[in-house]
């Protein structure tokens, strides 16, 4: 009996753990965007979470009502996203340098109240979702082990997503330009490199970082226009990871993620929304610069 | 301008007689209104004293000692539990008001000291996090705070005038607010204040000036927080039955919207924020069913226009509202000799806050 | 005693590099002792120890006979060790008037409380403040800038003020990190006196990072040459210029060749 209820204990264990590194890739991609854009521009896009929600929504729209193929729709949502990531940065962001980082913050803020309204009034108040190949399908890993596809495949599509992310900016010429842009902009300006449009394009990226996101959460969560608001969490995943690592942004993510499921099921009810800001105020007040960040300080 | 002749006459609060004279009709134009104007506008006016408190004690910290928070919120929310439980607990009206104060400011003590090594951002997200975690707890806190169900604040008696909106309230918060900016000018006239725009403009060299960091953020903050948590005794006035979710992100971010409005570092900027976005909700009331293709009608209109204001802001007029003023004082003064050139933004460049 | 320093085996370390390495030296009352070198020499980091935004990683500094190699970066100017930095770190959106005033924070006693009543006291205090920012402008002869925001003063004038601002805290070490950087001739010409009257009229030691060797040559009464944070040399200017090493270690690295010419 012991044996039984021991071994329960274990699989109950690895599936909170899936679980929550599920939730811990979303809120690490969320957060990729974020570190992305603070490494190249050292803006703070607290709109993020929104070009997630838009990134769902334009899925929503591709797959589930106009009723095209998911992949084809899922890569239509990241091009849509993306190319409103350029011209967020373009029209607006760009008009902005030079301000103090916090005004940028609150730009920011501003412009997700906006797109939030937006969406609204374009898609509605109500919670909307598609059929995707992995909702409500599961996959046997054998010793009483089985887990939802649909988490598997967000780890996956993490997993993979970063592998492209890896390859783009260290092997193509633009991912090197865009890696010089953001270590030293006049530097990469004298060099010959269009700072302004790598900025956008860096932009774009992270709005398709958000999109993929999007779609990947779609299995487990309904689309609605308050599903932004995963960007605080998002947010806690990147200050866990220094706020200009990469790396960092994911493991903080997954770091969130578990503990959040852990908390949710071994606390008292509620404790879940506290845990991962707590998490978050704690690990500032240890380590004021995150755990993977290095000491900044200003030059005199 | 007057020929000033001694050092003194610069720690005056007022620059001439002219001014005190215009502060002067001002206040009493104020304290006249609610015999005049209706219940409805002495309400109204009244919130925008309140948010003005609160938009003072933001703009002391983050204005002038350029510090964000994002959980300002929950100081508002703090003050306003603090007065009505020591009011419902028998506490005295002239008592519980300092109190619930204090005990903000001691909140306000309880974050400063540890976010004393954070950076801008990482403060913002501390500051956001900390908000939470204070509504999270208040919302638990069944007992105490009353949760969901929510806390009836009692209704106090102070020298004959009834503490309830509109009337009382009004003529209470406009008090409250005048202290408050005495004791914010004062505080910008001592070297209190100097420190603080000190550690604003430069750390390193505010140190090395003699400046103790910690000591002035955590006195900053504490300021702050108090003067916020007075607005929020004086909001539970107003608002007569408290619940926790009223103190969220969505108030911090109002709140930080009026300094930003009103423009960073200036007071008259606090107070011309507080009524912007205190009046807001108001006037698209009033234009909501005339405008065109049912626009007035989305329930996102509101917090929508909140952001748009903000981007435009921040955008083309960085100064906010008190910079539009004192462009607007010069040129009137200049007119018609007014040169353009005089209002042409400063280019500036990308400052990096990194040490490469 | 008064306004002497010394260093002592001065070591900093970053990570790997070792920007500062076994650097002693002793400062004399009333002197202006100048450090040159060429970039990444070293240079303000030994300031940057000094005015205590670094703790050393070996060695110690004393002033005035006290150890302050751990003493907290607050207290210094207290203590009478003002700086300036290399580009300008001033209060950028309050007037003149107010650097200098924040100049005097080390010698403001009030109490919080009594200032947020502003009590005559808090008064008195801030007249004598002003007075003694008063006697700073017009020594620097800032008068028609007094009420200006910095934000709107030329580089040149910023350079003075920061100078200023430095005397308002009543030094008796002050520490010039590259006063002439970002100057023209002039202007480097003029700081020059400003440097000889602190040193004469006021009587205050001085110690002088500095690329300048026209400058150097100028004020300095004795200079010390630091190369990759050890040091080369010490001596008089026309010493330290002269010596075979500093000389290899210019050409060396050749960081500033003009500035070479100029001496």
């Amino acid at each position: 009996m012991g044996k039984r209820a021991g071994m329960d204990d274990l699989v109950r264990l690895l599936q909170l753990a899936v679980n929550g590194t599920a939730a811990g890739c979303i809120y690490g991609l969320v957060a990729l965007g974020f570190v992305l854009i603070y490494k190249a521009t050292e803006m703070v896009n607290f709109a993020q979470g929104e070009l997630m929600m838009l990134g769902a929504f334009f899925a929503y729209t591709f797959v589930g009502l106009w009723g095209l193929n998911y992949w084809l729709g899922f890569g239509l949502a990241i091009a849509a996203t993306a190319a409103f990531g350029y011209a967020l940065d373009a029209v607006v962001l760009r008009r902005v340098i030079g301000q103090p980082q916090f005004a940028v913050v609150m730009l920011t803020l501003g412009l997700a109240f906006i797109f939030r309204a937006v969406a609204g009034a374009v898609w509605g108040y109500d919670a909307v979702g598609f059929t995707t190949p992995f909702t409500n399908k599961t996959a046997n890993f054998g010793g009483g082990v089985v887990l939802g596809q649909d988490n598997v495949s967000i780890i996956i599509g993490t997993v993979i997503l970063c592998l492209v992310l890896y390859l783009f900016f260290s092997r193509t010429r633009l991912g090197i330009a865009m890696q010089a842009s953001s270590q030293n902009q006049l530097a990469a300006y004298y060099m010959g490199i269009p700072v302004r449009t790598v900025f956008s394009l860096i932009w774009a990226i992270s709005a398709g970082v958000a999109a993929v996101a999007a779609v990947l959460l779609v299995p487990v969560q309904m689309i609605d226009v308050n599903m932004g608001l995963i960007g605080i969490k998002a947010f806690a995943a990147a200050v866990l990871g220094g706020f200009g690592s990469i790396p960092g942004a994911l493991v903080g993510g997954i770091i969130v993620g578990i503990v959040e499921q852990l908390a949710g099921y071994y606390l008292p009810a509620g404790s879940m929304e506290l845990t991962s800001n707590i998490v978050l105020l704690a690990v500032l007040i240890v380590w004021p610069q995150g755990l993977f960040g290095q000491v900044i300080r200003k030059r005199v | 301008m007057t020929l000033r002749t001694s050092y003194a006459q610069d720690l005056t609060l007022a620059r001439s007689r002219a001014t005190i004279g215009w502060y002067a009709l001002l206040l009493a134009v104020l304290i006249a209104l609610p015999h005049v104007a209706g219940e409805f506008y002495v309400g109204e006016i009244a919130f925008v004293f309140i948010y003005a408190i609160a938009g003072v004690g933001l703009m002391l910290l983050t204005g002038y000692t350029g510090l964000v928070s994002l959980g300002h919120a929950a100081f508002l929310g703090i003050g306003a539990y603090g007065n009505a439980i020591l009011l419902s607990k028998g506490v005295p009206f002239a008592l519980s008001l300092p109190l619930a104060g204090l005990m903000a400011a001691l909140a306000g003590v309880v974050i400063g000291i540890p976010t004393l090594r954070m950076s801008g951002l990482y403060l913002a997200i501390a500051t956001l996090a900390f908000g939470t975690v204070v509504i999270l707890v208040g919302e638990k806190w069944h007992s105490l705070t009353g949760g969901f169900d929510g806390f009836p604040v009692p209704t106090p008696t102070v020298l004959g005038l009834r503490i309830e909106a509109p009337e009382g309230v009004y003529y209470l918060a406009l008090g409250v607010l005048v202290l408050v900016l005495l004791l914010a000018m004062n505080i910008l006239r001592a070297p209190l204040g100097r420190a603080m725009v000190a550690i604003r403009d430069s750390e390193i060299s505010a140190q090395s000036m003699g400046i103790h960091l910690a000591f002035y953020k955590t006195v900053a903050f504490a300021i702050s927080a108090g003067i916020t948590g007075l607005a929020g005794a004086l909001f539970g006035h107003y608002v007569r039955h408290l619940a926790p979710d009223a103190f969220g992100i969505l108030l911090s971010i109002q709140l930080v919207t009026i300094v930003f409005i009103g423009g960073l570092g200036s007071l008259h900027g606090a107070v011309f924020g507080a009524a912007f976005v205190a009046m807001l909700p108001q006037a698209i009331a009033l234009v909501r069913d005339d405008l065109p293709f049912g626009i007035g009608r989305l329930p996102g209109l509101e917090p929508s226009l909140f952001g748009l204001i903000l981007v435009l802001v921040i955008m083309f007029e960085p100064a906010g509202i008190n910079g539009r003023w004192q462009k607007l004082k010069t040129w009137a003064r200049n007119f018609p000799l007014h040169r353009r050139a005089a209002f042409r933004r400063q280019k500036s460049y990308a400052k990096s806050e990194r040490l490469r | 005693m008064s306004g002497t320093f010394s260093a002592r085996d001065l070591s900093m370390r970053f990570g790997g590099i070792r920007a500062v390495e076994g650097v002693t030296f002793d400062v004399q009352k009333g002197e202006v002792f100048s450090i040159i070198g060429p970039n990444g020499a070293g240079k303000t980091t030994i300031f940057n120890m000094i005015s205590r935004i670094y703790t050393p990683s070996g060695g110690s500094l004393h002033f005035e006979g006290q150890d302050i190699t751990r003493i907290a970066p607050h207290r210094i100017a207290g203590l009478g060790i003002a700086r300036t930095f290399q580009n300008i770190e001033l209060f950028s959106h309050a007037t003149l008037l107010q650097n200098l005033l924040i100049g005097r924070h080390c010698h403001s006693h009030v109490g919080i409380l009594s200032q947020l009543a502003f009590l005559p006291s808090v008064r008195r205090a801030e007249i004598e403040h002003r007075r003694r920012a008063e006697e700073v402008i017009e020594f620097l002869g800032l008068q028609r800038y007094r009420d200006q925001l910095i934000a709107n003063l030329p580089y040149g004038v910023r350079k003075v003020v920061e100078l200023g601002r430095a005397l308002c805290t009543e030094p008796k070490l002050l520490l010039l990190d590259e006063p002439s950087s970002g100057l023209n001739v002039e202007e480097t010409e003029e700081m020059g006196f400003w440097i000889q009257d602190i040193q004469k009229d006021l009587g205050i030691t001085i110690i002088m990072v500095e690329h300048d060797m026209k400058l150097v040559s100028a004020v300095s009464d004795r200079v010390l040459a630091l190369n990759q944070g050890r040091i080369l040399s010490t001596g008089t200017s026309a010493e330290v210029q002269s010596d075979p090493e500093v000389i290899r270690a210019y050409i060396g690295g050749a960081p500033e060749p003009a500035k070479e010419d100029a001496a």
